[in-house]
């Protein structure tokens, strides 16, 4: 199960991220992502409900997160401790801007 | 052991959880486990569906077995594709900024952090690993 919950609000994306984000369900945040992202000037992810990330998932924010440093920046919110151990076993979280 | 064989393809991850989950089910472990288990598999199929039959369609055969003493999940990924060592792969750098990782390249690396234990084979044309997770 996967779900993207997007809320724009001026140069401002909220995206929340619940469920499982694989190699299946990684091609449909990268699609949202394409089409939401021009003009934004803040994004921020919520991962409060997200439960499981894979490679494919890390690649899609690194997507992101190389879109948002052309644009804007990007903030990550509510990690889950299960995620936040895949972002330090690969040391996104160095990178990320983690709340 | 039971196994399950299926056609290398994308698609077809859901049904490897699933009968991994299936065959875990008859023994208690902790959820942080399962959460791991499922990384590393997701990984290693993924490759094998993407990499190792290039253009054409082959097999991919998943074992599972319990072992006692100590207790262990013991997966074993069997394909008849290119010889490929995954282990033989450098580590990816992990300095590298997140601009330059929407190719990847941290699926392998993610395996044998999270597992206690890789083991690669090539043995009559098939590339053999084995993942193992103490319990």
């Amino acid at each position: 199960m996967f779900n993207i919950i997007s809320n724009r609000d001026g140069d401002n994306l909220t995206i929340e991220l619940e469920g499982t984000l694989d190699t299946l369900t990684a091609p449909d945040l990268k699609t949202r992502l394409t089409e939401e992202l021009p003009g934004v000037k803040k994004l921020v992810f919520d991962m409060q409900k997200l439960e499981y990330i894979s490679s494919d998932g890390l690649r899609t924010l690194a997507y992101a997160y190389k879109k948002m440093s052309e644009q804007g920046s990007m903030v990550v919110r509510n990690v889950s401790e299960d995620v936040m151990e895949v972002f330090e076993i690969t040391n996104f979280i160095e990178f990320l801007t983690i709340e | 052991m039971n196994e399950l064989k299926v056609d290398a393809k994308l698609e077809k991850l859901d049904d490897i959880m699933n009968f991994i989950w299936e065959e875990l089910s008859k023994i208690e472990y902790p959820k942080k486990l399962r959460l791991k288990l499922q990384l590393a598999v997701e990984e290693i199929f993924v490759n094998i569906a993407s990499y190792a039959y290039v253009d054409k369609t082959g097999y991919a055969i998943v074992k599972v077995n319990v072992q006692e003493e100590p207790k262990a999940a013991v997966i074993t990924f069997i394909d008849g594709g290119i010889k490929y060592n995954p282990l033989e792969k450098e580590d990816p750098d992990l300095n590298m900024p997140l601009e330059e990782r929407t190719e990847g390249g941290f699926g392998i690396y993610m395996v044998k952090n999270i597992m206690d234990d890789v083991e690669y084979d090539y043995v009559d044309s098939q590339n053999i690993l084995t993942i193992i997770k103490y319990l």
